[in-house]
């Protein structure tokens, strides 16, 4: 890195409107505090209209979005960054999109022959017009109860829900669109629940080892998620080699498959044959205190602070090349 | 980058799981709560939170105040003090007090952090596990919150737009009494009440005066709110109407600034000694530098007067929510029309859910606080709090145009999807607002 110009100061990105911003908050305090720990000069700011001043203000500066959420994960942000010719930490801004959107990435990830549930995508304006009862009906049939109901554009667990019948199916629904106008409906996959981050530091992805996520409630939802305690997370997964490896190789081809860049994470659940199936990918993911990412980085034996260092490194290399 | 093999690691990131003691079970992270962080960024209209607004205070002129505090009375201002609160600050109280009603004498209080505190000691005070407090359906999520922190039974009694019904109150002394269970008191926010803003009426008062003593049933009467009234003049406190089986707590939040943290309880000459010694255990002494600066102000400021700026001030942000709400709700949607304090609370037509309509209301820039906060047993969905104490009238209009949109929307997926009239209990124990939640 000696020859290269160094960068300026980082700016982590953290906050914004979205229904994350507590999460994404949190997130961006730990990067901040990881790379000051690391000697860097960091910049925290929030999702403002301030925002492209403060940038327009600084000499070479490096964007680390940690942004959960609506344009921090749609590919928004970065659409923004890149127009500015700003160098950022993570996805393309298309990449983004199609991750970002389940009712995308899903399909993308099934024709690059990965194992994913059964699933439709539906807008509410679906359920008005061709009538509510019909496609419940329908859905019971092609997707089979249980099944999970979740908005298609969103994170941190909200507004999904486990569904055990064609009557709890409406207000499941109700919820998910309280998020967003397009839900996903999936066929629920029994089975262990792991999160795999892949990060590329030397160029290539790697993946971590799976973590994983065995909640006290049943369910990893908000409170499963952000409550120290609630969860039982085990690192590596206590799965056998060969599972294992096969989660590492689905979560490095859904990475690839997606155009993903830097950084990402991919929750699987495995099912009792062993066989990982894809659920969904994260381009930001969580980097709370409870968050998976960390624990990941962490049984790799590699710091945290050190890690996201790297990543800053490799995009301003990225933007100077 | 080359990676060790790792030691498998099995961890609930909490090393002291296992050693929490029963009452906190339910202090969890709340999907609900974080929704409100959004709440405080200036593109959002918050009717969510209860921040008074206090930036009609002459703050200039009380800087300068407590300039001239610390250079002149430092040394004892930034000290320890009385563990039951500073003299000169309890008979500055007993002033105030006497705005309501009440003649008390300044032995009888106990200075607190806040009125939250003097809840806390109240209650820590009066409550072992399992004993029953009844609370106004709905009442206060601070109180709520309090109680089960003591793993108090909370029965709600029901309340109409003339305060608690005293028969459902003497329905319930008679169940729970023959059920066996041990009433500890009644808590109740006669004035303006959280999160309903609505005020008993007098006949309402002397009939729950006349139910407590018939059963021996304390009342712990909180009123933060009552000197803010935007009609008529205060209401007789219940505590003047019966000195002897009321604690009443008392809050500068409202009238000056809730920056302070000082509150009272005035109560019964044996339970202050319990509440002294109780606050001794807990803080050694309520805040020293706060009484000082409050007392100052009460001093060397017209008090009354600046309280009359507030309540012309919140009267104003309370008209403007009430020609929102009458401009923009749904048919079918009904709410109340206080006379005083922060709060309006609205009846959402059949079948919506506040709670899970709360993720489109802030997609919409609005918030609002569910009315299952205010429920110990998840029941109120069909309800919200709206607060109209902190945005400017003009956003508070603009926050309840929101609102309708989003019901509008909520009650068309709703029928779409032929949801039934019953609203569904959630069990979230922590879903009202942050403090600092405009």
């Amino acid at each position: 890195m000696s020859e290269l110009r160094p960068h300026g100061p980082i700016v982590v990105l953290a906050g914004g409107l979205s229904h994350e911003r507590e999460v994404s908050l949190r997130s961006g305090r730990r990067v901040a505090q990881a790379l000051r720990d690391q000697g860097r000069e960091v910049i925290e700011s929030d999702l403002t209209p301030d925002l492209l001043v403060l940038l327009r203000g600084l000499v070479d500066p490096v964007v680390f979005p940690v942004l959960h959420g609506g344009v921090g994960e749609d590919g928004g942000l970065q659409q923004v960054l890149s127009l500015l010719d700003v160098a950022y930490v993570g996805s393309e801004p298309a990449a983004c999109r199609r991750s970002f959107n389940k009712a995308v990435g899903g399909p993308l990830v099934a024709q690059a022959g990965i194992a994913r549930p059964r699933m439709a995508a539906l807008p509410h304006d679906m359920f008005r017009e061709l009538g509510a009862a019909a496609l419940v009906t329908a859905l019971g049939e092609r997707i089979g109860f249980p099944m999970i109901v979740k908005p298609a554009r969103s994170g941190s667990a909200l507004g999904c829900s486990k569904v055990t019948s064609a009557a709890e199916l409406p207000s499941a629904m109700v919820g998910a669109y309280a998020y967003g106008d397009l839900a996903v409906i999936e066929e629920f996959i029994e089975g262990t629940e792991v999160a795999v981050t892949v990060v590329e530091l030397d160029g290539e992805p790697v993946a971590l080892p799976a973590v994983e996520i065995r909640p006290n409630s049943g369910i990893y939802d908000y409170t499963a998620r952000y409550t120290a305690g609630e969860t039982r997370f085990i690192v590596p997964a206590s799965v056998s080699d060969e599972v294992a490896a096969a989660c590492a190789e689905l979560a490095i081809a859904a990475h690839r498959v997606l155009g993903l860049r830097d950084l990402s994470r991919v929750d699987i659940i495995v099912r009792p044959d062993g066989t990982p199936v894809f659920l969904e990918t994260n381009v930001a993911p969580g980097m709370t205190e409870t968050s998976l990412m960390p624990q990941a980085v962490e049984a790799a034996g590699y710091d945290f602070g050190l890690l996201c260092a790297q990543l800053v490194d490799n995009a301003w290399a990225r933007h100077l090349s | 980058m080359s990676l060790p093999e790792p030691a498998r690691r099995d961890t609930r990131l909490d090393p002291y799981i296992d050693a929490y003691a029963e009452r906190t079970h339910g202090l969890t992270v709340s999907a609900v709560r974080a929704l409100f962080a959004v709440a405080n960024r200036p593109e959002v209209v918050s009717l969510a939170g209860g921040m008074p607004n206090i930036a009609d205070l002459p703050r200039e002129a009380l800087a300068a105040a407590v300039d001239k505090l610390i250079n002149e009375r430092g040394t004892q201002a930034m000290q320890y003090g009385s563990g039951q609160g500073e003299p000169f600050m309890r008979d500055k109280i007993v002033e105030v007090m006497a705005e309501e009603q009440i003649h008390a004498h300044a032995d009888d209080i106990v200075v607190t952090c806040g009125s939250q505190q003097a809840l806390d000691l109240v209650t820590r005070v009066f409550c072992d596990p399992g004993d029953v407090v009844l609370a106004e359906a709905p009442s206060y999520v601070g109180a709520l919150g309090t109680f089960r922190a003591y793993q108090c039974e909370i029965v709600h009694v029901a309340m109409d737009e003339h305060g608690i019904e005293p028969e459902a109150l003497r329905n319930a002394l008679v169940t729970l009494k023959a059920a066996g269970k041990r009433v500890k008191f009644l808590y109740t926010i006669p004035n303006f009440q959280n999160p309903t803003g609505v005020t008993q009426t007098l006949e309402r008062r002397h009939a729950i005066i006349a139910i407590a003593q018939e059963f021996g049933l304390l009342i712990i009467e909180d009123n933060p709110y009552g000197l803010l009234t935007l009609e008529a003049e205060p209401m007789p406190a219940l505590r003047s109407m019966d000195a002897d089986n009321v604690v009443y707590l008392g809050s500068f939040s409202k009238i000056f600034a809730p920056g302070f943290r000082v509150g009272w309880v005035l109560a019964p000459h044996a339970v202050r000694e319990k509440l002294v010694l109780t606050q001794e255990a807990a803080t050694l002494c309520p805040p020293v530098f706060s009484q000082y600066a409050i007392a100052t102000y009460l001093d060397q400021f017209d008090w009354r007067a600046q309280i009359d700026v507030f309540r012309d001030m919140y009267r104003e942000r309370r008209d403007a929510m009430l020609a929102g709400l009458n401009d923009h709700m749904l048919e079918g949607t009904t709410w109340t029309r206080p006379a005083g304090g922060f709060f309006v609370w609205v009846n959402l037509p059949e079948g919506l859910d506040s709670q899970a309509m709360l993720p489109r209301a802030v997609t919409a820039r609005v918030a609002f606080t569910p009315g299952t906060a205010f429920y110990a047993d998840g029941l109120g969905a069909r309800f919200m709090r709206l607060s109209f104490c902190f945005p400017p009238p003009d956003r508070i209009y603009e926050g309840t145009r929101r609102l309708g949109e989003v019901l509008k929307q909520e009650l068309e997926l709703n029928r779409t999807f032929g949801l039934g009239a019953s609203s569904p209990r959630h069990l979230d124990l922590s879903t009202g607002p942050a403090p600092d939640i405009s």
